[in-house]
């Protein structure tokens, strides 16, 4: 491991200690993080997949009934009963956090329709209506479906990033310093084993001289 | 911004629309992608067909950045389960191995 480029003193031997302290404390920390982002990731995910069967199911019967529909009243009359307006379905947006992650928070607006159908009941056979309140009931679990699997692709890109964040501590920031102020102790510990050996040789010279 | 959309091909949005969710058909992948950069702001939650979903998957990253908008890919009858192996690959990317299917 590549040592960093650092006069040996004892001003960088203190200020390296202190970096890697603190690279260390960081390490451990994150981590942490990752741990359990890890756990709520894998809670979150396996709740992803039950929602997503659920409603692949659901949403495969609601077409079911509407190709029906669409087979028994004639698709131009369909297209044509389905193009009016219908009163908006709304929904509550908020911004939840876990770890740190801004995740979604969705709700379905709890609220009366009016207009359940926005079309004539002439026009279409029940199976159309069947089709959409399928829908309007399955709207929900949609949202919160959506919510559940935004969640997890950012939270798993939030888990990589976290990832190379130790790793780039763990593998190299922290050897890197260790290294470091290996080499910088050495250094000075040689130093003063010179100092001292200078001093000795001149205490002998002095010595020698005096006799 | 609290407003749903749905962008498909095929007429299973129609369905979506009578439920009071904005409908914008598109029948390929580039009609998809001109209208999802233009109304993308617009909405907090976009339904989009499976099919188009699985065409679009580079493009659709970039929305993975911030919490909105939630973009799902819905299964439109025809698709296979795209959105399935998509969640194996977020579990991939996450945890190195893929926690959901490997125990059947």
């Amino acid at each position: 491991m590549a040592r960093l480029n650092v006069n040996p003193t004892r001003m960088e031997l203190k200020k390296l200690k202190a970096r890697l302290k603190t690279a260390v404390r960081g390490h451990k920390l994150l981590k942490d993080k990752s741990d359990e982002m890890i756990r709520r990731f894998s809670v979150i995910i396996r709740k992803d997949k039950a929602l997503r069967e659920e409603v692949e199911a659901s949403m495969s019967d609601m077409l079911k009934q509407f190709s029906a529909a669409r087979a028994l009243t004639g698709e131009e009359v369909v297209e044509q009963a389905f193009s009016m307006p219908a009163s908006p379905m709304e929904i509550d947006c908020a911004v939840g956090n876990i770890m740190g992650v801004e995740v979604p928070e969705i709700s379905v607006k709890q609220q009366k329709r009016e207009i359940k159908f926005p079309y004539s009941f002439a026009a279409l056979t029940s199976e159309a209506d069947a089709s959409v309140d399928m829908l309007v009931k399955l709207m929900p679990k949609l949202v919160e479906l959506a919510e559940t699997e935004k969640t997890v692709r950012l939270l798993a890109d939030e888990i990589e990033r976290n990832k190379r964040r130790v790793n780039a501590l763990e593998y190299v920031m922290i050897p890197q310093l260790e290294e470091t102020i290996k080499y910088i102790s050495i250094k000075l510990d040689e130093n003063e084993r010179g100092a001292q050996t200078r001093l000795m040789k001149v205490k002998d010279m002095l010595a020698k001289e005096a006799e | 911004m609290s407003k749903m959309a749905v962008i498909g091909g095929g007429e299973g949005i129609l369905v979506f629309k009578a439920a009071g969710v904005d409908a914008y058909p598109a029948e390929n992948e580039k009609a998809a992608r001109d209208i999802l950069r233009a109304v993308a702001k617009d909405y907090a939650v976009i339904f989009l067909s499976e099919e188009l979903a699985e065409k679009l998957a580079d493009f659709l990253k970039r929305f993975n950045e911030s919490p909105y908008p939630a973009i799902l890919a819905i299964p439109s009858g025809e698709g296979g389960g795209y959105g399935m192996e998509e969640l194996k690959r977020a579990s991939e990317k996450a945890l190195g191995v893929d926690i959901l299917f490997n125990n059947k």
